[in-house]
């Protein structure tokens, strides 16, 4: 017997180390219950990777403008992007187009979208998406319609490790000086307007002309000018008379107009956004500088015409993203044009086609790539392959993450050609996005690393 | 860009725009200066008499009536605010007072916002006054002259109000010491009453008359606020006269620095504004007395 009471003793205190053992592996549960995700070790934890794949809910999240210069904008893109994120969820045939293997949901998780009041502002937006990162662990950042806040994210994201796809930007630095790794831009911006704008201006009035240069005080603004002004003046000799630079947000423009009506300007070519814009040019007016000048926007702004009044957009030369009216021209804009149409009342402007857009073209490198581990959707992005869009076939520029895509010159209708309340733009020209880029490098793009 | 005719017509366009400044921030300093409370719903109230006028408009398509509305509806706004809210927070510190101002001021936006929404609204100027007006060194938008002379009437009302009627005593007699206004039997919280309703009704006025201008939108007076906190600031707080010079001298801060560079054009109305506070701390006209 006394000889049997060894092993057994010896049976005992194995069991009191795996008891041991259990209860130190119950206290690390909380790292380890996420390893099986975490596959390999090419795939470590990094952001809110894995933690934030871990259920059956993906959360993304928006901040956007809903009060202040650009809250009218910012509306639409959030109704782009809810309509989006219905369409990931219920496998629409538009975002098949786009994206053919995401099923229902994205790699077999629901996507829940999460959104803020930006305001417009860079600080505002980091903190949100602070917030959410800890309290929600989302795994896509979205937001803008400035900037100034894209830019501010853009940087966030490359810190953070999150994946961040912009709202509307135009600024040149968000693809350039200050493009990361963790970014990608689906828009137009301002060497690409500038460059499809500044044929159809000389083409329409001739060279020599005398410019007036209205500029928002932010990076969009002074980028925006800057590639405009460098177009007419190198091309076409036009010259830039005078250009006055606002704050955002300004309500009064008086002091601005009355040195532009002083300049001996021809044109008027208004960088103002938003609001800013609907002022500047409705005041323009009220000084009888418009129509004596020619009002040209280098970078078009969603439901200008409506804000103004058509009467003022008639004749007006714009550079867009997307204008309703190109469902004549691509299948899968008239898909989204009805899609949208249908659930909200109205035809969409580009800033909803553009949040549409970029939560579609996410949902399809995740859904080509087959993995939520960042760096392998960024790969995915990068390997620029071509894929279908509302304005035809694009692909993402590796090397500064910015989408090569065309650019849509319109023109102001005049009232009396309008066919109904939404008609204010026709389409003079769709030009293809390829030419129009700056070299990779040119704008100061490095892209940073992936992990 | 700087010559002679650009300069005149940027002195004239400051004169404007400093108009327009000293009628709102007259309303923000009286009722300072009476209540001791400092306003943040201020710029609200400029919004509202916007929207009231804008709803009264597109009602009737008279300028006259939206005026009316406008000013007559904000002046109830703030009576109501006053009868309410404000009074009791008359003892209370003055954070407080910042805080629920504020935070009305937020309520009055959003409300406005979920009824109209955030798109632009327009009340077009009276027939007559639409177009622009030659002035020999430039053109000018014919209201803004009328403009002009609408809110110089409006501040020599006031003016009368302040300092022409037995109201207007009791009230300047509050602004310099309440306590004392009370002592002497007269009922000091109808007076307050009726200063936080006549200096609401300022900024509402202000709002509608400046509608055809900017065009209203419910964060139309964000930054309104801030420039009338400048003003005051400048001009001297609880000091009506201050407000009208205050008023003044930022518009023709703002209008003469754009003629240099518009990048500055704010950026020198807060220099002049820290200038104000470092040399003569109680602003251009106020005294010390009143703190």
């Amino acid at each position: 017997m006394v000889g049997r009471q060894q092993p057994f003793d010896a049976l005992l205190s194995r069991r009191a180390m795996l008891k041991q053992t259990a209860a130190l592996t119950a206290g690390l549960g909380v790292t380890l219950r996420f390893t099986p995700h975490a596959w390999a070790a090419d795939h470590p934890a990094m952001g809110t990777f894995p933690a934030g794949t871990s259920g059956d809910t993906v959360n993304i999240a928006a901040s956007v403008p809903r009060t202040g210069t650009y809250a009218v904008q910012g509306e639409d893109e959030l109704k782009g992007w809810q309509l989006a994120v219905e369409h990931i969820n219920n496998g629409d045939p538009l975002l098949q187009k786009i994206a053919p293997k995401v099923k229902k949901g994205l790699l077999g998780k629901k996507v829940n979208l999460l959104a803020a009041d930006s305001a417009a502002k860079p600080n505002q937006a980091v903190q949100e998406q602070q917030r959410f990162i800890n309290e929600n662990k989302i795994i896509l950042m979205t937001g803008s319609t400035s900037s100034a806040v894209a830019v501010a994210l853009n940087h966030f994201a490359q810190r953070e490790k999150i994946l961040y796809v912009t709202g509307i930007s135009g600024s040149n630095d968000t693809t350039g000086k200050d493009c990361v790794r963790y970014s990608f831009r689906q828009n137009f911006y301002g060497e690409t307007a500038a460059n499809a704008i500044g044929p159809v201006l000389v083409k329409q009035f001739g060279k020599n002309r005398k410019a007036a240069f209205m500029t928002p005080d932010y990076t969009y603004g002074h980028t925006v000018t800057k590639s405009v002004n460098e177009y007419l003046s190198k091309n076409a000799s036009w010259q830039m008379v005078t250009n006055q630079v606002s704050p955002l947000g300004t309500q009064d423009f008086s002091q601005y107009l009355t040195n532009i009506a002083n300049s001996g300007a021809e044109f008027l070519i208004n960088v103002n956004w938003g609001r800013d814009a609907v002022l500047s040019i409705q005041q323009a007016k009220q000084f009888g500088i418009l129509p004596k000048m020619t009002l040209v926007v280098p970078y078009q702004i969603p439901f200008l015409a409506k804000e103004t009044g058509p009467e003022l957009t008639a004749g007006v030369y714009a550079a867009t993203d997307f204008w309703w009216t190109l469902e004549d021209k691509y299948p899968l804009a008239k898909m989204f044009v009805e899609a949208f149409y249908k659930k909200y009342n109205y035809r969409p402007e580009w800033g909803a086609n553009n949040a549409y857009m970029s939560f579609a073209i996410w949902a399809r490198m995740v859904s080509e790539a087959s993995s939520f581990y960042p760096p392998d959707i960024i790969k995915q992005y990068e390997k620029g392959i071509t894929f279908a869009s509302t304005v035809g076939d694009v692909h993402f520029r590796p090397q500064d993450h910015q989408l090569v895509r065309p650019v849509v010159i319109v023109r102001g209708k005049a009232p009396k050609d309008m066919k109904h309340n939404e008609d204010y733009w026709e389409v003079v020209e769709v030009v293809p996005g390829e030419s129009l880029m700056q070299k990779p490098d040119a704008f100061g793009c490095s892209l940073g690393e992936y992990t | 860009m700087i010559n002679w005719p650009t300069f005149v017509s940027q002195l004239f366009n400051g004169l404007v725009l400093g108009a327009l400044l000293a009628l709102i921030s007259s309303g923000l300093t009286i009722i300072y200066g009476t209540l001791g409370v400092l306003n943040l719903a201020h710029g609200a109230m400029f919004m509202l008499g916007g929207y009231a006028g804008w709803l009264a408009y597109t009602q009737t398509n008279s300028f006259i009536i939206a005026v009316l509305a406008g000013s007559i509806f904000v002046m109830l706004v703030g009576v109501v605010m006053e009868r309410l809210i404000i009074r009791h927070f008359y003892s209370r510190p003055h954070e407080d007072q910042l805080l629920v101002t504020f935070g009305l001021g937020i309520v009055f936006v959003e409300a406005v916002r979920f009824f109209f929404g955030s798109l632009s609204k327009t009340v077009s100027a009276p027939a007559g006054l639409v177009g622009i007006t030659p002035l020999g060194f430039m053109f000018y938008p014919t209201y803004r002259l009328a403009l002009l002379g609408i809110v110089v009437v409006a501040l020599i009302a006031l003016y009368l109000v302040l300092y022409r009627t037995r109201i207007g005593m009791v009230v300047r007699a509050g602004i310099e010491d309440s306590a004392m206004v009370d002592a002497l039997g007269i009922d000091v919280y109808k007076i307050f009453m009726l200063v936080f309703g006549i200096g609401a009704m300022a900024a509402g006025f202000a709002g509608i008359v400046n509608a055809p201008v900017v065009s209203i939108a419910p964060d139309v007076g964000e930054s309104i606020l801030v420039q009338t906190f400048v003003v005051v600031v400048i001009g001297g707080v609880g000091s009506f006269p201050g407000a009208v010079l205050g008023g003044l001298i930022a518009g023709e801060i703002i209008s003469i620095t754009s003629m240099f560079n518009p990048g500055y054009s704010y950026v020198m109305l807060f220099v002049a504004m820290t200038l104000v506070l470092v040399l003569r701390p109680y602003g251009l006209l106020g005294t010390a007395a009143r703190e």
